[in-house]
């Protein structure tokens, strides 16, 4: 009797899981598609289909996620409070510099600033909300400094607005809590420790490149730290609030280190 | 009577295989995270890569760089202290080096004893630990570029350190592969690896 194709039926079965995989892709919610793809199919593969090592890919993912709490903290103790990102010349500026969002060009939101209001909450004494122009009558600062992006590429660009740690102490913040949290009218959120918050080149962003923060780059304010990464720096801002309680992020709740310090 | 000699003691090999699956996880997760952005104008294949996606991919880099540095320093010290390094891999003379670099290319270059490298040899293993040496420094550039400014100044920058990154990966993954080719050719000195002698 002929053998079997062993071999055939072999490369039929890999294909077939690739087109399954494919449609897993398509069909997941993104979150959850990268919670499950993240760990099990970075094991060379697949195994999430093979159906036996599906807990094997969760308890990996655990403990990557438990060593990234562990970098966190890593990253908490190499900050140092007091050392500035270097600064650069005007002429080193990125023009045009990249849009990067979770969302294409065509989904930007775009308000009207005199509707705009930037609210306050959470361990904030004075929790009045501010306008655009109230923003705009406080101390202005600059600064030319490198974003980095998670994904690896850098660009220079020129930011001015609000020193963030100014306008904690005005608002009355806690300064002594743990989280700075942010909500976003593109929906983004994220947070950050205190310590960066207060850092000197953290800055309530209302321009960029001498213009009013054009839409694409977070308009009317964004947070700008030259001392974390490009998805650290929410855009569009609609609230700010302090809290001892960990409010997660975006990105970081799908697997993107939580501190990401640049 | 039976003695057995140890060419390798069992730390050494702990590091070895250690530093094989560090090497491996970082610079398969690496390659993805090289595809976020390819400054180099191709990108990697991703069914070589590890992570899934770009978060994924920086899990397993941002765990695994914790292994590659702590084993790293476990085995520079103990060979360091040991007296192992230099045993080994010193001296190396550029005479002696030609001679020896002109038998290997023409197959001639033996290899009858496992406790005694050659001129070859010690430059290979010597330039992977260099080599490893300036991919841990220039991945703290990529981590922490705000934090290691003198590290940054030297290393020219963050968008020269990514360059460097890569190239020290480049030259990882070139030894790995004479590495491998001379281990099929010698099978003898992986069993040694594995059990000792």
């Amino acid at each position: 009797m002929r053998t079997p194709p062993t071999a055939s039926r072999l490369d039929l079965s890999r294909s077939d899981r690739a087109d399954l995989l494919a449609e897993a892709r398509r069909l997941l919610p993104s979150p959850l598609r990268r919670h499950l793809l993240g760990s099990s199919l970075s094991l060379g593969g697949l195994a999430m289909l093979t159906g036996c090592s599906l807990s094997g890919g969760a308890s990996a993912e655990t403990l990557l996620r438990a060593v990234s709490r562990l970098n966190d903290d890593a990253q908490a103790w190499l900050f140092d409070p007091s050392r500035l990102a270097p600064v650069y010349r005007e002429a080193d500026v990125a023009r045009p510099f990249p849009y990067n969002a979770y969302y294409g060009v065509e989904q930007i939101r775009r308000v009207d600033d005199r509707n705009w209001r930037l609210e306050l909450g959470g361990l904030i004494a004075h929790k009045a909300s501010w306008t655009l122009a109230g923003l705009a009558a406080l101390p202005q600062d600059e600064q030319i400094t490198r974003h980095i992006c998670v994904e690896g590429w850098s660009a220079i660009g020129r930011w001015g607005g609000v020193r963030f740690s100014d306008f904690l102490k005005r608002v009355g913040a806690d300064l002594g809590a743990r989280y700075v949290g942010f909500r976003c009218f593109d929906d983004y959120y994220t947070s950050i420790d205190m310590a960066t918050a207060l850092h000197p080149q953290t800055l309530l962003a209302l321009s960029f490149d001498g213009q009013p923060l054009p839409a694409e780059f977070g308009h009317p304010v964004k947070l700008r730290m030259p001392t974390k990464l490009g998805y650290k720096n929410p855009k569009y801002l609609a609230e700010i609030f302090v809290s001892n309680v960990y409010p997660g992020g975006y990105w970081e709740d799908q697997g993107y280190n939580w501190f990401g310090g640049s | 009577m039976n003695i057995t000699v140890q060419f390798h003691p069992i730390w050494l090999r702990i590091n070895h295989w250690l530093n094989a699956v560090a090497f491996l996880v970082l610079m398969s997760s690496g390659w993805r995270i090289y595809d976020a952005s390819p400054f180099l104008g191709f990108r990697i294949p991703s069914s070589l890569t590890l992570g899934g996606w770009l978060g994924g991919a920086l899990l397993w880099h941002f765990a695994a760089m914790w292994l590659l540095a702590a084993n790293g320093l476990a085995y520079l010290l103990s060979g360091i202290v040991s007296g192992r390094l230099r045993q080994r891999l010193l001296p190396i003379g550029v005479t002696a080096l030609l001679s020896d670099l002109r038998a290997a290319l023409s197959g001639q270059l033996a290899h009858e004893r496992l406790d005694h490298y050659n001129q070859v040899q010690r430059l290979a293993y010597l330039a992977v630990i260099l080599d490893l040496l300036v991919l841990v420094l220039s991945g703290l550039v990529l981590w922490k570029s705000v934090q290691f400014p003198l590290l940054r100044t030297l290393l020219g920058g963050y968008e020269q350190a990514r360059r460097i990154h890569f190239l020290a990966m480049a030259g990882g993954g070139l030894f790995l592969l004479l590495h491998l080719l001379m281990t099929a050719l010698h099978p003898r000195t992986l069993l040694a690896m594995l059990r000792g002698h």
